[in-house]
């Protein structure tokens, strides 16, 4: 008998139907079949390759796989060459098609090439994966034997999560993003408080977003050590979509029930908040702007999945027009991808934050990753609209990072110090 | 000695949330893992990697493997030898990939009871942690029962290699 009336949330239908069930409840282990697998440079080929071929198996289907190369972009030497070459060497191997060969980061190429929509099941070689949850698909970050596992059986075991609603009201002051309301949900949750449960963004702030803003919401969620975060999809999700040819979708469908079980809220009034920043080594150590003002930096990195995207450059933009950075600040931009940086350049974007000093940098994770050759150095003092601030990532253990909104980035990057965005721009 | 002193590690502790960059710093990635376990746990704890030896256990308190996907964290512990890592909580990620990879992760709410150099046995089947210095013994959670399994068949590889050497087999 199918029972009629369970109620269920954004995470259980889309698990259910991969699971081939009716519905799922939070806790239970099941099984889920994929949709689709993305795989970037550094945890993909050169990872699943070797192991793939030690076990004599095939891909399960390599329609549903994604490759796309971002991690060892600009491959100024030869251990990045070789594995960018791998990469190149094995999509053609295993018959995948879907192979983006440094056209811009991973999480941010897949929506654009029309690869995600509602309902999907998805897994990526990324602990930024759940960027694609902006479009209302479950999806998550694994490492590289875990996705062996995928690409051989198109499976994957999953603890159904419990819900956690984020729910934020009211309307963003000037100089105010995405990016402010994750640092913000950082400093209250913590690294943990997601506790690898799936949140859920809603209210009427999130719906006002944009889809790249909504991208930048989910894109944290590992930051709060959640598995997920996932916005139900709505017109302005099917509005994007269509725009990248994905038509017929049924956002009706994929919506938390209400009643559904829900583990904890968290409400957010928007009005009140501030331009955040995140002291170093933690996404954690956020708080308002004022509190590090005046801390004087060396670097400031307009990069990454998470702050780099047209919409991020436009804020930088905003802030930028007309004004340049300070003499002893090395000011970085390395857009997302091709596309926003064509974007950039066509509107005139891209042109203000060159005339504002910017050095710009391929459509790769550049210094983000710290993998490359291009990292901070000894003692180093950056802020940057990145996801994370983890000691020694950019650079040694010595250099220390802040983490911002492109706009107060941009700010501080002007006055060669940590710098209120709302003092340069009035609306 | 005893047999529980040749099975038993020494304690390695460390605090919350102890990160996936910090286990396997990104300046290596590109190298092999016997180069990067070098400098696995480095910015924190730099005589780590020199001096731990095979059994030895690490040890953490809450979200132990924040941050990255990347499989390397906990494949650099294991390089090492390292046995077992006990912490009150781990990042979701890093307990699919330890397990993944045959590193058995075992969560105990009491880790903050392990003091630096203590000699542990730890049985992750029996979800028992037995502290040999203290004359202890603390209990931990039980691993589900599908991941017990891949563990015992030394990670998810091997347990692929099973499954398909089966499906292989008319
Ligand atoms: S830009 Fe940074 S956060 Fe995004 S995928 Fe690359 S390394 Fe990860």
């Amino acid at each position: 008998m199918i029972a009629q009336n369970v109620m269920q949330t954004l995470a259980q239908k889309i698990i259910a139907r991969a699971a081939g069930r009716q519905s799922v409840v939070p806790g239970e282990i099941v099984t889920c079949a994929l949709d689709l697998a993305l795989m970037h440079d550094s945890g993909g080929p050169r990872r699943v390759k070797p192991m793939l071929e030690k076990l004599g198996a095939k891909v399960w289907d390599p329609e549903k796989i994604v490759v796309i190369t971002d991690h060892y972009l600009p491959a100024n030497n030869e251990e990045s060459r070789n594995i960018i070459r791998i990469a190149r060497e094995w999509v053609k191997e295993a018959g995948v098609t879907r192979f983006h060969d440094g056209i811009g980061i991973c999480h941010v190429v897949l929506p654009q090439k029309g690869y995600l929509r509602p309902g999907m099941f998805a897994v990526g070689g990324d602990s930024h994966s759940p960027t694609g949850g902006a479009f209302g698909a479950y999806m998550f970050g694994i490492g590289a034997t875990e996705m062996l596992g995928v690409l051989v059986t198109g499976e994957i075991w999953l603890k159904v999560p419990h819900t956690i609603l984020v729910e934020w009201h009211g309307s963003l002051s000037t100089a105010v993003s995405a990016k402010d309301m994750m640092l913000a949900l950082c400093a209250k949750l913590g690294l943990d408080g997601g506790q690898y449960q799936a949140i859920q963004y809603c209210g009427d702030t999130v719906a006002r977003l944009s889809m790249q803003e909504r991208m930048t919401l989910c894109n944290m969620t590992p930051e709060v050590g959640a598995q997920t975060g996932l916005i139900a999809p709505d017109q302005v999700t099917a509005a994007y979509l269509e725009s990248v040819g994905v038509v017929g979708i049924d956002t009706a469908k994929w919506q938390t029930d209400p009643g559904a079980p829900i583990l904890a809220q968290h409400l957010f009034s928007a009005d009140k908040l501030e331009p955040q920043v995140a002291a170093p080594h933690s996404p954690a150590n956020a708080g308002p702007v004022s509190v590090h003002r005046g801390t004087k930096i060396n670097t400031a990195y307009i990069g990454a999945c998470t702050g780099a995207k047209i919409e991020d450059l436009r804020m930088a933009a905003r802030v930028l027009k007309g004004k340049h950075a300070a003499s002893h600040v090395r000011f970085v931009v390395a857009p997302a991808s091709a596309q926003d940086q064509k974007m950039a350049e066509e509107e005139g974007t891209l042109k203000i934050l060159v005339a504002a000093g910017a050095e710009l940098l391929g459509n790769s994770c550049g210094i983000c990753a710290g993998y490359g050759d291009d990292r901070l150095s000894e003692n180093e003092v950056a802020i940057t609209s990145t996801a994370r601030n983890f000691k020694g990532r950019m650079g040694p253990g010595s250099s220390q990072v802040y983490l911002a909104s492109p706009y107060t980035v941009a700010a501080s990057a002007i006055k060669g110090e940590i710098a209120d965005p709302r003092e340069m721009l009035h609306d | 000695m005893t047999d529980h002193e040749q099975t038993a590690g020494r304690a390695w502790v460390f605090g919350d949330d102890v990160d996936t960059d910090v286990l396997a710093p990104g300046k290596y990635m590109k190298s092999s893992i016997e180069e990067l376990s070098r400098h696995c746990l480095e910015a924190v704890e730099p005589e780590f990697a020199a001096s731990v030896r095979v059994g030895d256990v690490v040890v953490g308190r809450r979200n132990f493997g924040a941050g990255s996907s990347r499989e390397q964290a906990p494949q650099a512990l294991k390089h090492l030898g390292v046995a077992a890592v006990v912490a009150e909580s781990f990042a979701g990620l890093f307990y699919r990939n330890a397990m993944n990879l045959g590193l058995a992760v075992v969560v105990c709410s009491d880790a903050g009871k392990i003091r630096a150099g203590d000699r542990l046995r730890v049985d992750p089947g029996a979800g028992r942690i037995e502290n040999l210095t203290h004359h202890e013994v603390l209990s931990c959670e039980p691993i589900p029962a599908h991941l017990m399994q891949m563990l015992e068949d030394g990670g998810l590889m091997a347990s692929l290699e099973k499954r398909l050497a089966k499906e292989r087999t008319p």
